[in-house]
């Protein structure tokens, strides 16, 4: 290419030459994407999936394995079968007896910088969240970042309650409040040096429980035998 | 961009030809190419040598195919077609990356695409590699690649051990050391930018007196 290019630059015989190895190189290109992209695919999805199944198990202490469930507009559960399209909201797992040990949520909200995913878990016979990950943030390094690794934070989901009352509603709204203040057992110890990342989890959390919740104990409440009849549907 | 090549007219050995980018040559701290992935993705060790292995491996086939095609491709659209090239290569690399590791694909998030827009490649292949042989733009390839990997973990390993308190997720010190945030802020990237950058012009002006 270092050589000196004499050719004129309307000279059809070069714009040839041109279209040529641009044509080239793209199919080329195509080839090598098309190939990379069918290769790593079984991988990237099973990577994928392990991800959020070990998150699940991390939200539900004991289970052994796992249901995905898709939310009816009418309040109603029904079934995802592995290879469904359609998009999974919650998990229900069970322990090696096929007991439910609870309910995986997941849940989405905008944080500090991009917004937040999280999941966690809900244990319907004691009424209260059991575990919580953040699956997706892109919170600030060293400060934001703390919602998914502080003990003192992760802590406040190992009983936080959300019982529901007889009108069928929460009966308390999770919210966030300042670090050392918490005092009722609906409130999450929010984090100093990352106020608003930590107070956007207890959003996620208010918004997506007083929804979800209700319509999970209300299916539990309904018995087993009842909710199953329900997925069937 | 760089004019270096100069030398590789004359009789250069294929030694000379590796060890240039790792330290006379050095991407980052002697050329200070590509500065928006070193300044961002240094933040911990482990993201730090991701990145550099990736660059290195989309700079060495884009070397190699920009090596081998370098007769084939018209003068006109060489850059159009180095362009192209690359992001072929840094979407395969999207996607290797993702099949090792979805945390550290994460981890990278966007950067993995904005290696299409690193300098350091894109003069690499049209200040080498279109216009030498395919085993020396292998090793110009190999060179700047590691060169570059070396910087970013020099970043690297200082922001997360000062930011962190930690070297590959290990930590290093006892629990009350009060880790330096700032290191592994955006701000911590120039800081450790400049004290290397200081370092190594220290030692080569002393080698130039000396």
């Amino acid at each position: 290419m270092s050589e000196v290019s004499n050719i004129a630059m309307q000279n059809p015989a070069n714009s040839k030459k041109m279209l040529l190895a641009m044509v080239g190189i793209g199919i080329i290109s195509a080839f090598l994407i098309v190939l990379t992209y069918e290769l790593t695919l079984p991988r990237v999805q099973r990577l994928k999936a392990e991800a959020l199944e070990k998150a699940i198990f991390e939200v539900l202490p004991g289970t052994d394995h796992t249901q995905a469930f898709g939310l009816n507009t009418d309040g109603t559960l029904f079934k995802i079968e592995e290879g469904d399209k359609s998009e999974a909201a919650l998990y229900a797992g069970y322990d090696k007896s096929d007991k439910l040990v609870g309910y995986a949520v997941e849940a989405a909200g905008q944080g500090y910088a991009d917004v937040i995913r999280i999941i966690y878990g809900y244990d319907p016979s004691e009424q209260i969240l059991i575990g919580f990950q953040v699956l997706e943030s892109k919170e600030t390094p060293g400060l934001g970042d703390k919602i998914g690794k502080e003990e003192a934070f992760l802590n406040n989901f190992k009983a936080l309650d959300v019982s529901v009352s007889n009108d069928g509603q929460l009966r308390n709204k999770v919210i966030t409040v300042k670090q050392g203040e918490k005092q009722n057992p609906w409130e999450i110890d929010g984090i100093t040096g990352a106020t608003i990342s930590s107070r956007a989890i207890g959003d996620i959390i208010g918004k997506s429980s007083m929804e979800v919740i209700p319509i999970l104990h209300q299916n539990y409440k309904n018995g087993q035998n009842k909710m199953n009849s329900d997925e069937q549907q | 961009m760089s004019n270096n090549d100069s030398t590789s007219k004359q009789k250069v050995t294929s030694t000379d030809e590796f060890i240039k980018g790792l330290w006379r040559d050095n991407p980052v701290f002697v050329q200070v190419l590509g500065m928006c992935p070193v300044l961002a993705v240094s933040n911990t060790a482990e993201n730090a040598l991701a990145m550099g292995l990736a660059t290195a491996f989309v700079l060495l086939m884009s070397n190699i195919l920009v090596s081998l095609l370098r007769n084939f491709v018209p003068k006109q659209v060489r850059i159009a077609s180095y362009i192209l090239i690359i992001a072929t290569f840094v979407t395969v690399t999207d996607y290797a990356i993702q099949a090792i590791s979805v945390e550290l694909h994460k981890s990278l998030g966007a950067f993995i695409s904005l290696i299409v827009v690193n300098c350091l490649i894109l003069s690499r292949a049209e200040a080498f590699a279109s216009k030498n042989t395919i085993g020396r733009s292998i090793l110009d390839a190999l060179g700047m690649g590691f060169g570059f990997t070396l910087a970013l973990f020099c970043l690297g390993a200082v922001r997360e051990i000062l930011g962190n308190g930690s070297i590959f997720n290990v930590p290093l010190f006892s629990e009350g050391y009060q880790s330096w945030i700032v290191m592994i802020l955006p701000a911590g990237g120039f800081f450790t930018l400049a004290l290397w950058l200081l370092i190594i012009n220290a030692l080569q002006t002393r080698k130039v007196k000396s």
